[in-house]
Parts: structure tokens; C-alpha cells; sequence
């Protein structure tokens, strides 16, 4: 029931405790909610069954969910403050713990390391800067996921991008289009036995993701991982749009 | 691999189907009312069980295929045998079940084991005639639906004009004809340009029991569509479409969760449509858009659990909801929850009802004992608290008995089937 290796913060039943508490004691509490929530749930969408589909409505309602608790930030301004907060530099510390574990073979082959939020940051300041009016800050952070979804597809060539979360979202949708075993079975659900009656090719793997490491995948990636991301996106597509004539034909 | 995945009456009530994650379909049948034990009507045991899919690896994508029978519908039946749909992930399958009771014996240049007799010994001829055997039920596949789904096919519904049906996967909807397999027509597609933008899936799909060019459609963001194929060829725009406004003092990060609809179900005449969503069930007037004209609460001692349901996914299962038979007087809508509870609620009394299926709990013919959860504070004796449910025994499938009072309910692994009392 319980993710390992996150503290549990939940809003079940301690909202009203929370609530008795003096008024600045209770806004940090809902940020720390809130920010769990948001760990919890990119772990969720980097956590997929290697071996089946992951569920796409599953990971839309995911992903959904991390918008809007995005969006939320970015209207409280929350978002700056976790880069100077030492409570910021913990979940960051978090993600770092789960990243490792779940880190995609690409990334690993391109070096990258710890999700900065600082370049995350850089692109929020610029828009926050030019708001005045609030009907503009309100357009702003609607059109904000939109911009970092096109920056870090820019930002990808760069060595600066350090995989921000946003890149994971786009990984996410990148990992259902093109099905890569890049992430590790789900550490918390038992290991469904029939799995072991499949290819003899994956049952030597299977027993090495039960431990919870990654070394066993990183011989697995398929092929298309492995060219360099700026040319992945367009080769993801068009091998999607040539599996659709396959399919479809 | 003996998790029920779904469950389904055929359209006389004689036969119920199962199928289950291992790509296994069990169909029942009812016994002849026996006229001695007129308290009781027959029972159901098993007769036939056939392997419909098999697991299977897509070697472009590098991903396994699930055997698991997402659905099962039956077509009426027109001649001696039976035909049903079951579907996993990817393929949809027709089946023929039928019967053989006789068999022909006398056979000139055959022993009656099979072994060819030398033609030399044959010294007189004989006729080969029919002799009754042991009743055997063999199931064959028929037609095989493949390739045309690129998403996990969540829904199938056969028309009323009992010539076509529809397969839904999350973003596209397809029309089929029961005897073409080599061509679909898309009517629906959602899939954007972008994947980055999606936002929004399929979930489940229905054609109207009465109109044979309109069906439904629910989304994870609890909206229904209703489209009319003689508009176009693509029923990208909708003809209606249902949503709830959203209760602003309810709202939370997993508003958008917990809306999105499990599973709709047109009622028998077609005048209304129900949609399950996490925590309750909606009855559509089809003339309304703007809102349901009657919500039944689930389980709302959840509401104040989400998050911790979110953590270990349960807030993700998809429950299905049934009508009772059609019955013109009276209208019960019954879906499943967690600690093998599932609910009725009448629609004409505005009462409801929570039982349990379990062996544990209930012996064989007794009446089951109606159940309370207590949300908060004080548990009264015979009540279960929020925080003892167990959330791993969950009834997602259930099914109605389309002329009598006789439900099927599944568990993880077991099918319970009851009836109401007969006096």
C-alpha cells in the first residue's frame, strides 16, 4: 500500500487536525500535500509494466493530474519558492532516489543526472515577469505548459536540460507511442507468476527487476532508444505513423 | 489467471458467459425448472469452457499482448447454436457454441473406433444411422477481428440491426460487419496530432438498443457522447453531449479522477442511459444534456479516502453497472464495490441496498443479510468501518438475468449467482 522510499504525506484525515492549527502552520502543510502528491505521482507514470502496455487512460489521468497541480504552482508562485526552500532541495533529493531507479536507458546513455527545477524555473520567471494584470497571469500559465512542452522538446539537444519533469510528461506519452521497456516493473505490485511462462529471453530479467534495479533493462532497450534525441521525436513518429499503415492496412 | 474479467447474460437468460484473464470462457446453463422443487428456479452449471485467446507478443513494439477477455456480448439467437463476441486487447473473436447429441454409427469401411476396416472383409453393406450420444458442446471461432486496433480495446456492442457492431478502443471507434473481417470502418477517432496533447481517452462505447444509427460514448473526463452515423461518415462531432457541471465544493485534484465514467449502459428502451463513475451512478435522460436526472451515491464514505486510493491505484478501477431485466414496472440499477459489496438502488422507491457476496458470510440458500458501512464515528454492531474494507476484494463485474430476478456477481475469482426469494 505504501511507496517506498517516499514519506507518506496524505490529505486523508488530517485536514481536519490541520485545520485547527494556526493559519500559517496549515499553507505550508497543504504545499507539502500537494508536493507529495506530485511525486507520487510521477512516480506512478515512470513506474509502467515493462513487458504489457501500460493503461493509457490510467496515464492520461496521471498526467492530467500533474498539470493541474503544475498549473496550481505556477499560479501561487510555489513554484520559484521550492528552488530556494531547503524543503525544495528534499524533494528534490526524493526524485532523485525514484529517478534512479527509474531512470530510461536513454538517459543513462546521454549521462544526465538529477532533475533540475532551476532551468524549470528560468522559463516560469520569464512569463510571471511580463504579467501584470491577472486575467493575463491567468492566460499565461494556461499557455505556460504549452511553452515548456515546446522548450524542452528544443532543450533536448542542449546538455543544460537536465530532465525536468516536463520532459517526463513527454517522455510519458513519448514511452506510449513508441512502447519502450525503458522503465522498471512496478516495485509495489507483486510479480504476476505467468510472466515466467513467457520468452526465455526476459525470465533472467525478471528476477533482477524484483531487486529494483535498472542494470537488467539496459541491455533490453530496443533499438529506436538509441538514437539521439533530437532526431527521436520525428523517428518516433514517423515509426508510429508506419505502424498505423501496418495496422490499418 | 481465474480472475473473472467479464460477465454477461445471453438474451434468453438460459446461458451465462465468463471470461477471465487467461483468455478462458466459461458459459453456463440454467437447468429446466424442475416442476417438483417449484421453489427454486434452475440452477447454473457449467456447460462448455473453450480457450478463446491466447497470449500473444507483438514483436514491432517489443510489448505482450494480453489474453485477458475484456468483453463478452451474445447475439440473439437465429438457429440452433449460439453465437457471442469476446475480445481482448486486440482482437475480437465470434464463436459459435453448439450442440451435438447424436452421432452416426454403422459405418462401412469403419470401425466404430475409428480404424479402417480391409476392404476384403467387407462382406454385406449397411445404411449409417444416427444414435444418440452424451451431449457434447464444442465452441469454434467462427470470424477473427485482428489488426485494427492500435489501443486496447475497452468495449464491443452489437447493433440492433444484428448485422454490425462497434469495438472501441481508447482513442477510435470501429464499425464492423459481423461477416467482413478484413475491413472496419472508423467512426470515431480522438487520437491527436499530438500525442503531447492528449488529454482525454475513450472508456467505454454502446449502440442504442433501438436506433441503429446512434450510439454513445464515455470519456475519462466524465462527458458522454451521443453520435448519429447518417450525419457523417466520422462522428467527430457529437449530437449531444452529456456532461454534469462540476460541484465546486467538491473539487480536488482528483475531481477529474473520479469523474471519469467506468462503463455506460443504455436502459431497455432506450430512453435513458446510465454511467458509472468512482463513486456514483448516473441516470441520463437522453432528451437532457445539461445534467442526470437522478445520481445514486456508491460509496461516498470514499470521498475522504481518495488520496490514499490513489496511492494504490484502487481510484483506477473501472466498475461496470447493470438494469434489471425488463421489466416495465420495475427499474433497479445495481453496480459493485470493495469488500464484495455490491448495491441495488430502485429507482421508484429511492431505496437502496448493500449485500455481500462471500461464502464466508453467506450460506447457500439463505437470504443475504443487507450491509452497512459506517463512514465516521461511533460503529454500531453489524457495521463495518471505512478502514476494515478490504479494497483487494472488489466486484467490478456483475450481470442481471434479462426476464427473471436472478443476478451474477463476480469476485476476484469466484461467480456468485442469486435469486430473489420466491415465496
Amino acid at each position: 500500500m505504501f511507496v517506498r522510499g517516499l514519506k507518506r504525506k496524505c490529505f486523508d484525515g488530517e485536514e481536519d487536525i490541520e485545520g485547527t492549527l494556526a493559519g500559517i502552520k496549515a499553507i505550508p502543510s497543504y504545499n507539502l500535500q500537494r508536493q507529495s502528491l506530485l511525486d507520487m505521482s510521477l512516480v506512478k507514470l515512470q513506474l509502467c509494466h515493462m513487458l504489457v502496455e501500460p493503461n493509457l487512460c490510467r496515464s492520461v489521468l496521471i498526467a492530467n493530474t500533474v498539470r493541474q497541480i503544475q498549473e496550481e504552482m505556477t499560479q501561487d508562485g510555489t513554484w520559484q519558492m521550492i528552488n530556494t526552500q531547503s524543503t525544495g532541495q528534499a524533494s528534490v533529493d526524493r526524485l532523485v532516489s525514484t529517478d534512479i531507479l527509474c531512470r530510461s536507458s536513454r538517459e543513462q546513455a546521454e549521462g544526465k543526472h538529477v532533475p533540475g527545477y532551476s532551468t524549470f524555473s528560468k522559463d516560469f520567471e520569464g512569463d510571471q515577469a511580463q504579467d501584470s494584470s491577472e486575467t493575463m497571469s491567468t492566460a499565461s500559465s494556461v499557455q505556460a505548459p504549452r511553452n515548456l512542452q515546446s522548450n524542452v522538446w528544443e532543450m533536448e539537444n542542449p546538455q543544460e536540460n537536465k530532465g525536468n519533469f516536463q520532459k517526463s510528461l513527454d517522455q510519458i506519452f513519448e514511452t506510449l507511442e513508441n512502447k519502450t521497456p525503458n522503465s522498471v516493473e512496478d516495485l509495489f505490485s507483486e510479480v504476476d507468476n505467468s510472466y515466467y511462462d513467457l520468452d526465455t529471453m526476459l525470465t533472467g530479467m525478471m528476477s533482477n527487476t524484483k531487486m529494483g534495479h535498472c542494470d537488467g533493462l539496459e541491455s533490453f532497450s530496443s533499438p529506436t532508444t538509441t538514437t539521439s534525441s533530437s532526431n527521436c521525436k520525428s523517428d518516433l513518429n514517423e515509426l508510429d505513423h508506419i505502424v498505423e499503415i501496418l495496422v490499418e492496412s | 489467471a481465474d480472475i473473472i474479467s467479464t460477465v454477461e447474460f445471453n438474451h434468453s437468460g438460459e446461458l451465462l458467459a465468463t471470461g477471465d484473464k487467461g483468455g478462458r470462457v466459461v458459459i453456463f446453463q440454467q437447468e429446466q425448472e424442475n416442476k417438483t422443487q417449484s421453489h427454486s428456479r434452475g440452477e447454473y452449471n457449467v456447460y462448455s469452457t473453450f480457450q478463446s485467446h491466447e497470449p500473444e507478443f507483438d514483436y514491432l513494439k517489443s510489448l505482450e499482448i494480453e489474453e485477458k477477455i475484456n468483453k463478452i456480448r451474445w447475439l440473439p439467437q437465429k438457429n440452433a447454436a449460439q453465437f457471442l463476441l469476446s475480445t481482448n486487447d486486440k482482437t475480437i473473436k465470434l464463436w459459435k457454441i453448439s450442440e451435438r447429441d447424436k452421432r452416426p454409427e454403422g459405418y462401412n469401411l469403419k470401425e466404430e473406433d475409428g480404424r479402417y476396416r480391409d476392404p476384403t472383409t467387407v462382406t454385406t453393406l449397411r445404411v449409417p444411422v444416427f444414435r444418440p450420444m452424451d451431449l457434447m458442446v464444442e465452441a469454434s471461432p467462427r470470424r477473427i477481428f485482428a489488426n485494427a486496433h492500435t489501443y486496447h480495446i475497452n468495449s464491443i456492442s452489437i447493433n440492433s440491426d444484428y448485422e454490425t457492431y462497434l469495438s472501441a478502443d481508447d482513442l477510435r471507434i470501429n464499425l464492423w460487419h459481423l461477416e467482413i473481417t478484413d475491413r472496419s470502418f472508423n467512426i470515431v477517432d480522438i487520437k491527436p496530432a499530438n500525442m503531447e496533447e492528449l488529454t482525454e481517452v475513450i472508456t467505454a462505447a454502446e449502440f442504442h438498443p433501438n436506433s441503429c444509427n446512434t450510439f454513445v460514448y464515455s470519456s475519462s473526463k466524465g462527458t458522454i457522447r451521443l453520435c448519429d452515423m447518417r450525419a457523417s461518415a466520422l462522428c467527430d462531432r457529437h449530437s449531444k453531449l452529456f456532461e454534469e457541471p462540476e460541484d465546486p465544493s467538491n473539487r480536488s485534484f482528483f475531481s477529474e479522477i473520479i469523474s471519469s465514467i467506468s462503463d455506460v449502459k443504455f436502459s431497455h428502451s432506450g430512453r435513458y442511459m446510465m454511467t458509472r463513475d468512482y463513486l456514483s451512478v448516473k441516470i441520463w435522460d437522453l432528451n437532457m444534456e445539461n445534467r442526470p436526472v437522478e445520481t445514486y451515491q456508491v460509496h461516498e464514505y470514499l470521498r475522504s479516502k481518495l488520496c490514499s486510493l490513489y496511492e494504490n491505484d484502487c481510484i483506477f478501477d473501472k466498475f461496470e453497472c447493470c438494469w434489471n431485466g425488463s421489466d416495465r414496472q420495475v427499474y433497479i440499477v445495481m453496480t459493485g464495490s470493495y469488500n464484495n459489496f455490491f448495491r441495488m438502488f430502485d429507482r421508484n422507491t429511492k431505496r437502496d441496498i448493500t449485500l455481500e457476496a462471500s461464502r464466508e458470510n453467506n450460506k447457500p440458500r439463505t437470504v443475504l443479510k443487507p450491509r452497512k458501512v459506517c463512514a465516521s464515528g461511533k460503529r454500531k454492531k453489524d457495521e463495518i468501518s471505512v478502514d476494515s474494507l478490504d479494497f483487494n476484494k472488489k466486484i467490478l463485474h456483475t450481470a442481471w438475468h434479462p426476464k427473471e430476478n436472478i443476478i451474477a456477481v463476480a469476485t476476484t475469482n469466484n461467480l456468485y449467482i442469486f435469486q430473489d426469494k420466491m415465496n
